[in-house]
């Protein structure tokens, strides 16, 4: 990426933030606090999640039995189902289908699928009038607009917004104002629509191959009417959208709601089973019965193919197709929250797993365009309802876009990025990649490196060659690293119950310094024998920018350096939570099981190790204790949260005498070198100021967080230090 | 039937401002004239033993379906632990019958009622593999947000009656 599509990368950013943030934020934030309070009343919410997870990974295993199962059955049911290729053949299909019934118009209910295919432009460009009746699509498609959301699409715009484009649309008589006037007004015109309606499209959210029903989840009724009221239906899906069975539709109707916009359950979830047998509804015979005539009703059932075959065949994109679009993951993300679907999207999808649709269905390019987004933070792993490791996704298309990328390879940055890509990820993030080699150096000539790196015209150079924004300092290194430190000094413990190996990650060992003292400080206090041995980087700075072979190579490197600890019986301990999240989680992609398996389960956290000493009967009074009443105001690291290490850390503070108060935001912001990067600069800086609001009206004595990111952001936004938890454990000197 | 379930389906279904009206087959075909806000349109109710209350018109042309204030038509199933019903469609037009008219009387036996989701797909396979129908699950009037602002009444019912005949 060069300098200049830098700038203007973030300056749209910026653009979308200013017109769309507020709105955007508000209505994904509540709809992800609803996801929180409403998955907590289910009592079986991680086995339905196994459930719902089973049956798509057997479904998408047996696609082809079970669409030519499908197929057979809602013929017999009196239906057609045909199969398009891509989105040309889906949409000749369609007008086809309505140029058969002499139709001029066609209603829908809202369907990404046919976002995907483009069918409304299609249709009209054929002559055929197309009218949404979703009421938020509807809204998009007077204002000529795209969806922003998955699932809410006019999310982006707010109730005076609509109000002032109906206002100036319609020219009502009466100004419309409140919400309750809209959503009337909106009623009674698409009501019209839909009465004159000749051929009626939905999606179908499932599809059950052995009765041939097609579930629809939906709240306001419109997808209800389009089926009902035209006698001919058109069902546009994915061929990835087919389950085997109808009971197999329990777990998904169960979780979709919850996961999505926070409800329990949707107004209607429609099991439809086409042909339906209710009669038609003809309003230009207003005056027979709807019981009089004959049902002649027609379907056709359009599946979609359109990549979604070749995804399956992909190793890395196959998760994808498990995906059940319920908005989880958008509502989540903290970036989504500032910007929502209209920067963090593509062609037709939008959100985190996007990434994954617009590689598979629209190609690469298109999902280069905002993958860089996710930021790999993790939050909606456990939102998902099918358990997709989302991250992974863009991490692959992440490596998969720098694989086309051929960058040509910098001198000032070369020598300082010793990786093992084959192809060129770009200056910027081979920079950020090779962190580990950066801090080697750094700490080598410290404080040298540090005023260089931070002077006006280094700043300058950094962010025009390698897009470092210049409104960051560079984290300071220390001449004296933990493990030189921690060699001077003696082990208070010999080997016994608690051999530990404290990994050295390069912030601890080259910048956090004191934080790496603390912990060992406090794991020797409650008893343990520490040890720091020379051990890599874990990959996570190469893994975060999309450079997967160099990842593997760290991933080698660090389990072959610890597997004689390990086998020693030395459990290892992590300070930085993103490196144990690769201990315990993303080395299961990049290594074989026996490499993956004993590291991932020796591998713990540094205050879940205490507590756990704790457990066993340390004596917790050897631990600093709180003076008097303090506060601490705690923001738990994005990671950390996923693996649920949360709480071992606020209930050991709590033990400790401290008042702890924690933060609610999904993501500081700043994830690893995220916030670093001059193109998304703002967007760090605006997702941090929701946890710097938080954190300022606790009014705490402390500001503690467990990451390095969250610290560094922390101390940006509030401008006062910000404190590991181990520093306020540790015993005092 | 459990007390606790129907208890618990009351609970449920309150939630969505839905109102709960408690019958016993001797009144209740007055109760649901008691709850019609004209005019009406419904289904007959006489495969349930239940004599059609006053002043609904069963069989409505698309006008009187359009002019309709209520529907009244029956729930084959009540599930506890949301508070959902199961509305089955038919020839009879209770598939527009429930869902163009303001206010819907949704008629359902006590004993209809299950616990909970997975008990509801139990009944639910088997029926729709052997019949090929089709139901809706209604929780709650229909309901839109895109406005910015919690609306009921979004293109179905704004109001929902559900009569319990004990």
């Amino acid at each position: 990426m060069s300098s200049e599509t830098r700038t203007s990368k973030a300056e749209h950013i910026r653009r979308i933030m200013e017109t769309e943030g507020d709105a955007v934020g508000e209505n994904t934030r509540g709809f992800n606090e609803g996801r929180y309070e409403s998955v907590a009343k289910l009592e079986d919410y991680e086995s339905l999640k196994d459930e719902a997870r089973a049956i798509k990974e057997d479904a998408i295993e047996r696609l082809p039995e079970l669409i030519d199962q499908l197929t057979d059955t809602i013929e017999e049911n009196g239906g057609t189902v045909y199969i398009a290729e891509d989105e040309a053949d889906a949409n000749q299909y369609i007008e086809q289908v309505c140029t058969d019934q002499d139709a001029d118009r066609v209603i829908k209910s809202k369907s990404m699928t046919s976002e995907e295919i483009e069918v409304n432009g299609h249709l009209q460009s054929a002559g055929m009038e197309v009218v949404e009746t979703d009421l938020g699509e509807w809204v998009l498609q007077v204002a000529d607009e795209a969806p922003s959301h998955i699932v809410a699409p006019a999310i982006h715009k707010s109730r005076a917004e609509i109000a002032t484009l109906f206002n100036e649309y319609f020219e009502p008589e009466e100004r419309l104002e409140t919400a309750e006037e809209l959503t009337m007004f909106a009623r009674e015109k698409l009501l019209e629509k839909i009465k004159g309606a000749d051929v009626g499209m939905t999606g179908a959210n499932f599809l059950t191959a052995d009765s041939g029903t097609m579930a629809l989840v939906t709240s306001e009724g419109n997808a209800r009417k389009t089926v009902t009221v035209p006698d001919t239906h058109i069902a546009v899906a994915g061929v990835e959208k087919v389950v085997p069975s109808v009971e197999d539709l329990q777990p998904f109707i169960e979780l979709i709601g919850r996961s999505g916009t926070g409800q329990d359950i949707t107004s209607y979830i429609s099991l439809f089973t086409p042909p339906v047998d209710s009669p038609t509804v003809d309003f230009d015979d207003p005056d027979t019965p709807i019981t009089a005539g004959e049902n002649d009703r027609e379907f056709h059932l359009v599946l979609i193919d359109n990549g979604r075959m070749a995804m399956r065949e992909d190793d890395e994109l196959r998760e994808t197709l498990y995906c059940i679009r319920c908005s989880a993951c958008s509502n989540t993300c903290a970036n989504f929250q500032s910007v929502g679907g209209h920067a963090f999207g593509g062609e037709t999808y939008s959100g985190g797993i996007a990434t994954g649709w617009e590689a598979g269905v629209h190609g690469l390019d298109t999902a280069a365009e905002f993958n860089d987004l996710c930021t790999g933070c993790s939050r909606c792993v456990e939102a998902c309802p099918v358990e997709i490791d989302i991250p992974w996704i863009n991490t692959v298309v992440r490596d998969r876009v720098n694989s086309e990328n051929d960058v040509k390879v910098d001198w000032l940055v070369d020598g300082l990025t010793p990786d093992t890509e084959t192809d060129g990820p770009g200056i910027q993030k081979r920079l950020f990649g090779n962190f580990e080699t950066l801090a080697k150096v750094g700490s080598a000539f410290a404080p040298l490196s540090n005023w260089v790196a931070n002077s006006a015209p280094s700043a300058m150079v950094l962010e025009r060659v390698a897009g470092v924004d210049r409104r960051r300092d560079f984290p300071a290194f220390r001449r004296q690293t933990l493990r030189k430190w921690f060699a001077d000094h003696t082990s208070p413990t010999p080997r016994g119950d608690y051999d530990v190996v404290l990994y050295p990650d390069p912030y601890t060992n080259h910048m956090l310094v004191e934080r790496g003292k603390a912990a060992v400080k406090l794991l020797e206090a409650l008893g343990a024998n520490v040890v720091i041995p020379e051990v890599s980087g874990s990959g996570r700075a190469p893994l975060s920018q999309g450079m997967i072979d160099t990842a593997r190579s760290k991933a080698e490197s660090v389990t072959s350096e610890l597997r004689p600890y390990v086998e020693d019986g030395y459990d290892i301990v992590v300070v930085e939570p993103s490196d144990l999240a690769m201990f315990t989680g993303d080395y299961e992609h990049l290594l074989p099981d026996e490499a993956f398996e004993p590291l991932a389960a020796n591998s713990y956290e540094v205050v879940e190790y205490a507590y756990g000493m704790v457990s066993n009967g340390a004596d917790i009074e050897a631990l600093n204790r709180a003076d008097g009443d303090e506060t601490i105001a705690y923001h738990s690291h994005c990671q950390q949260r996923t693996m649920g290490l949360e709480t071992y850390t606020t209930t050991l503070l709590e033990k400790r005498g401290f008042d702890v108060t924690t933060s609610d935001a999904e993501c500081c912001g700043m994830a690893g070198s995220f916030g670093y990067k001059e193109q998304y600069y703002d967007l760090s800086i605006d997702v941090g100021e929701n946890l710097e609001a938080q954190l300022r009206e606790m009014d705490a004595d402390y500001v503690v967080a467990s990451g390095t990111s969250c610290t560094d952001q922390i101390e940006d936004l509030l401008e006062s230090d910000a404190l590991h938890p181990v520093e306020l454990l540790a015993p005092p000197e | 039937m459990e007390s606790q379930t129907v208890e618990q389906f009351e609970t449920e279904v309150k939630r969505y401002g839905v109102d709960v009206v408690h019958a016993s087959r001797e009144d209740v075909t007055e109760t649901i004239a008691e709850r019609i806000k004209p005019p009406a349109v419904g289904v007959s109710l006489a495969g349930d033993g239940i004599d059609p209350p006053e002043g609904v018109t069963t069989e409505p042309t698309p006008t009187e379906l359009d002019e309709a204030v209520t529907g009244v038509t029956r729930a084959s199933l009540g599930i506890a632990s949301y508070g959902s019903i199961a509305l089955r469609t038919d020839d009879q037009g209770s598939e527009p019958i429930s869902l163009f008219t303001e206010h819907h009387i949704a008629v359902l036996e006590e004993a209809d009622i299950v616990a909970d989701m997975p008990e509801s797909f139990d009944w639910l396979g088997d029926e729709l593999r052997s019949t090929r129908d089709s139901v809706v699950l209604a929780t709650g009037p229909s309901a839109t947000a895109d406005m910015g602002a919690l609306v009921q009444g979004a293109h179905g019912p704004k109001t929902v009656d559900i009569i319990l005949v004990s």
